[in-house]
């Protein structure tokens, strides 16, 4: 569960916690799409690179470290299967640039981890919500959304106790083979969504009685605006994006192996 | 039995649970931990089956140390239901919920399907055994939770809450249960709010704040002791709170149970009448 360490946001003014959460989106969204264009170890290491500076300038550098922590198996899944694939699908022969692609595919695993993880780190779930209203999502979208944003530490918590609660009955999460340690997850899976969907139904309930969607048209207390360094966030992005497409269409990236 | 010794707990978050705790659980015991939100009485009581490992400290459970063990061995001497069955229940049965443990235990098909029945039995949950966990009523599925873990018989059990959502009813039924646990000889954990119940129960009372153990005796002497109720956040049982009114008149102040009280009153008043 400490993958969702990553996701949860803390109160922390920094500049990065200040900038716009438009703003930030977008830059997610490219650093999403050049991670997708770039399938290669050395650009996508510049973008992993990329991020530190503002993981540091947001000091959120433990939690940002402890959600990579906890994208390490499935990262270390991607790698396996992309190279026991690739091994098989090439004669069982074990080629260098196969082994590069396949680090490279999970490294792009991780620059979306960690771009996603930075992003909901310094975005309280408010700001995320300000900022769906204000693109013109409908209120009743934008309100789902940050609400399963907001439970998703509410949940990561009940999932604890489930776990807790199981293991006194005797379950050993980290016993048997493969097949049998996902099996393993059912007895915690199935309390997990029920309460989620009880609790779902309890809180349309009591917010119903308080009279939710009875205005038609809201104001918010607070009203986003641009300053500068949202604009330099924006050239930041616009450079990266207008690069990674560059790379793509005219620049054949060299192997690591090549290199030496 | 239970050696607590200089136990101290810090959650990943930083937050310091337990500040240097020590006690002892004997065998047959009946101990109500206390205090408000937050003293730190779950936290204690999950390192009674290893779920949580001190931070400093140790705890023995019939002299193994709960870091050199796992928690499903420990589990099998110490059973613990927690709070809120909703956190457990999965199973498509209630007879297949009760199993759940067994099976994990490693308890042979015969001896399984003998403890179920034995439980259900117990707990008066015979007619639910096919029916589904999530048909029942909140109280039937607290129940269903503790039969689940009763179920393999544990010399130590551990209630978590045990009275919450339950009415009046249920909680006599409880502390009844509890009383037939203790004539068995097992040993009774309760982690409890519930002031008037344990004044019932009069069990072993410890009461906890900020981590810490302030008080820890009888439940007659602790219940009413005002200063360390006041410390961890409780308030009197009402019995005890018209017996400290009636101090003044004569009357002992350190009494909790009911009939003691009403035996009490009827000599006070008898000797007025004569």
């Amino acid at each position: 569960m400490s993958i969702f360490d990553g996701l949860k946001f803390r109160k922390v003014y920094s500049p990065i916690h200040n900038l716009d959460p438009r703003i930030k989106f977008i830059y997610v969204i490219v650093i999403f799409v050049a991670a997708l264009l770039l399938g290669s170890i050395l650009p996508l290491l510049a973008l992993f690179f990329l991020q530190v500076p503002f993981v540091l300038l947001a000091r959120v550098h433990r939690q940002w470290l402890r959600s990579l922590r906890g994208a390490l198996f499935l990262a270390l899944f991607i790698l396996s299967t992309n190279v026991l694939v690739k091994w098989a699908s090439a004669g069982y022969v074990f080629l260098i640039g196969d082994l590069e692609s396949s680090v490279a595919m999970t490294l792009r695993f991780v620059v979306l981890v960690e771009s996603f993880s930075v992003f909901f780190l310094t975005t309280s779930p408010d700001m995320l919500g300000l900022a769906l209203e204000q693109s013109h999502v409908p209120y009743e979208f934008s309100f789902a959304f940050t609400t399963a944003v907001r439970f998703v530490p509410v949940l990561a918590e009940e999932a604890q106790t489930i776990m807790d609660a199981q293991k006194a009955r005797g379950l050993e999460m980290e016993k048997g083979g493969f097949m049998k340690r996902i099996r393993n997850y059912v007895p915690v899976l199935i309390p997990l969504i029920v309460s989620a969907i009880r609790r779902s139904l309890e809180l349309a309930e009591a917010m119903e009685s308080r009279a939710w969607g009875a205005a038609k048209k809201r104001t918010n207390l607070y009203a986003l605006t641009l300053h500068r360094g949202d604009f330099a966030m924006l050239a930041i992005s616009v450079i990266v994006l207008v690069l990674a497409i560059y790379i793509y269409l005219f620049i054949p990236v060299p192997l690591v192996s090549s290199l030496f | 039995m239970i050696l607590v010794e200089g136990v101290s707990f810090k959650y990943p978050s930083g937050v310091e649970a337990l500040k240097g705790v020590s006690l002892t659980v004997k065998d047959g015991e009946f101990i109500a931990i206390m205090g408000q939100n937050g003293a730190g009485k779950t936290t204690l009581v999950k390192h009674f089956n290893g779920l949580l490992k001190p931070s400093s400290g140790t705890i023995r459970v019939d002299g193994v140390e709960t870091t050199k063990t796992t928690i499903a061995s420990l589990s099998k001497t110490v059973g613990f239901v927690f709070q809120n069955p909703d956190h457990q229940l999965f199973s498509e049965t209630v007879e297949q919920e009760i199993a759940f443990a067994l099976k994990n235990f490693g308890f042979e098909e015969a001896v399984v399907e003998k403890q179920i029945t034995w439980a259900l039995n117990l707990l008066s949950l015979e007619q639910y055994r096919k029916t589904s966990p999530f048909m029942l009523s909140g109280g039937e599925r607290k129940r269903v939770a503790l039969a689940s873990v009763l179920a393999w018989d544990p010399q130590i059990l551990i209630l978590d809450e045990p009275t919450i959502g339950q009415d009046h009813e249920q909680k006599e039924k409880l502390r009844q249960f509890i009383l037939q646990l203790q004539t068995q000889g097992k040993t009774v954990v309760i982690v409890t709010h519930d002031v008037e119940f344990v004044a019932e129960c009069n069990p072993r009372v410890i009461l906890m704040n900020e981590g810490k153990i302030v008080a820890d005796g009888e439940g007659k002497e602790i219940l009413t002791n005002t200063a360390a109720l006041v410390e961890s956040s409780i308030v009197l049982p009402q019995v005890a709170q018209i017996f400290k009114k009636l101090e003044p008149l004569g009357f002992p102040s350190n009494v909790i149970d009911i009939y003691e009280a009403k035996d009490l009153l009827l000599n006070a008043w008898e000797k007025q009448q004569r």
